[in-house]
């Protein structure tokens, strides 16, 4: 199943509703006098609209701020020469045609308001003036669509060199054995972020360069144990993820009420889960017989009246290896 | 067959966000409301049909990455549930039907569990 492409059809996928979240993020964060035209080509008031014409032909482009003694007195476009020419009156100078009706934005803005002006009027560029209300600039939707897509690439980019760093993580430090550790407290009861540890330790593992099966095979198991603690422990507990280029080591452990009898507890469909838990679906029994299925070892401790210890071991062959920059199979 | 057709044919609600569906193919179709099970017996990008919709399916669908949940009988999980469920990708449709009436017009429609190893 191939990644659909982000153009392709009408409906919106979960990556497009992340980069418009991300756009929106970005017409906040970017302010005007990075995406705007600086230096913009200007005209005077007594320019000839015949001069205007040349100017906008050489320089490509369809609107002008007009400026007399530095200050902005109007704008003049493609639209207000169009009008000249039906009239025939390009000697005419730019004072009859342009517009002094003025909407202009300050650099320090944000891009969200020249934005909003856009929408609201239908001016298709605005005089960017700077904090002494002299102009520094001009901007168009076309200048925030190719500011924004840079950003955007920025990100992008600045995601690739995270997961690049991470993925070779153990690669650069020198040490006679690197590890590096994960903790994650579990609270009791807690079930509506049940599955939010091993949800992350599943993210982390990928950005450090582990196959999508070593990934998925170590957040069931942690699943399984994350609902554990919810479910059977007296005050919740601790994973400790310890991940190293050739394994994963993970330790759950609690403080109560300790498995009375470790044999039953490790047997499928036995369970000692509470009616009201089992109506959640939890409680088939399967809790530990899943964990030792996808693990390589698991070692169970538990004291009854004490507290429960799971040790957990996933070995890594070489090309599973993580954080020393190998490159992970792409899955689909 | 993708999820669109399957929506479509069965006449299933869309409780999270559209997607493109129509881009998703199952692989394999599996049935239990015990969470266990599911993580046990659930393949990659299969469509689950369970009666459950409490918040703890969308941690299950997404650890296996399971291409849809049908919520059974009526079932609606809730606000927080279904937000959880957009946040991580997870696919939640819903039905009046019974879980077994789903999985006979899943079958029905060509989708099949997969074969014992």
């Amino acid at each position: 199943m191939g990644e659909p492409s982000r153009f392709q059809g009408h409906t919106i996928t979960d990556k497009d509703a992340e980069n418009i979240t991300r756009v929106e993020e970005l017409a906040y964060e970017l302010k005007i006098d990075a995406v705007m035209t600086r230096n913009p080509a200007t005209v005077a008031p007594d320019t000839t609209m015949c001069d205007t014409l040349n100017l906008f032909r050489q320089n490509r482009i369809s609107g002008a701020p007009v400026i007399l003694n530095n200050t902005l007195v109007g704008i003049i476009s493609i639209e207000d020469l169009i009008r000249c020419l039906q009239k025939n009156d390009l000697s005419s100078p730019v004072s009859t045609y342009m517009s002094s009706k003025l909407l202009t934005v300050h650099g320090v803005d944000p891009v969200i308001d020249a934005l909003k002006l856009f929408v609201s009027s239908d001016y298709g560029r605005l005089p960017v003036l700077d904090e002494n209300n002299i102009l520094a600039g001009i901007i168009t939707k076309g200048d925030i669509t190719s500011g924004i897509l840079k950003a955007l690439q920025k990100d992008y980019h600045a995601e690739e060199v995270r997961r690049y760093r991470a993925s070779h993580l153990f690669e650069d430090i020198e040490s006679d054995r690197s590890s590096l550790i994960l903790r994650y407290n579990i609270k009791q009861g807690d079930f509506v972020r049940g599955g939010a540890a091993s949800s992350a330790i599943k993210r982390a593992l990928l950005r450090l360069g582990a196959t999508p099966q070593i990934a998925r095979r170590t957040g069931i198991a942690i699943y399984e144990a994350e609902m554990n603690l919810i479910i059977h422990t007296t005050n919740g507990g601790v994973i400790r993820v310890e991940i190293e280029p050739h394994q994963i080591s993970i330790n759950i452990s609690d403080d109560g009420p300790g498995i009375e009898n470790v044999e039953l507890a490790l047997r499928p469909g036995y369970s000692t889960a509470t009616e009201t838990v089992r109506e959640l679906g939890f409680g088939a029994g399967m809790g530990l017989v899943n964990i030792q299925r996808c693990v390589d070892s698991m070692r169970l401790e538990s004291v009854y009246g004490k507290g429960t210890n799971l040790r957990l071991k996933i070995l890594l062959q070489k090309e599973e290896s993580v954080g020393e920059g190998s490159t992970p199979n792409k899955e689909n | 067959m993708n999820i669109q057709e399957i929506i479509t044919a069965l006449e299933l609600k869309v409780i999270t966000e559209s997607k493109a569906f129509s881009q998703v193919v199952p692989s394999y179709g599996y049935s239990s409301d015990l969470l266990s099970c599911v993580m046990a017996g659930a393949p990659h990008q299969s469509i689950w049909v369970t009666l459950q919709a409490h918040s703890n399916i969308v941690a299950v669908a997404a650890l296996l990455e399971l291409s849809a949940v049908i919520i059974t009988e009526g079932a609606a999980p809730d606000a927080a549930t279904i937000a959880k469920a957009n946040e991580e990708g997870v696919v939640l449709l819903g039905t009046e039907k019974t879980s077994f009436n789903m999985v006979g017009l899943l079958w029905e429609l060509g989708l099949r569990c997969k074969p014992a190893e």
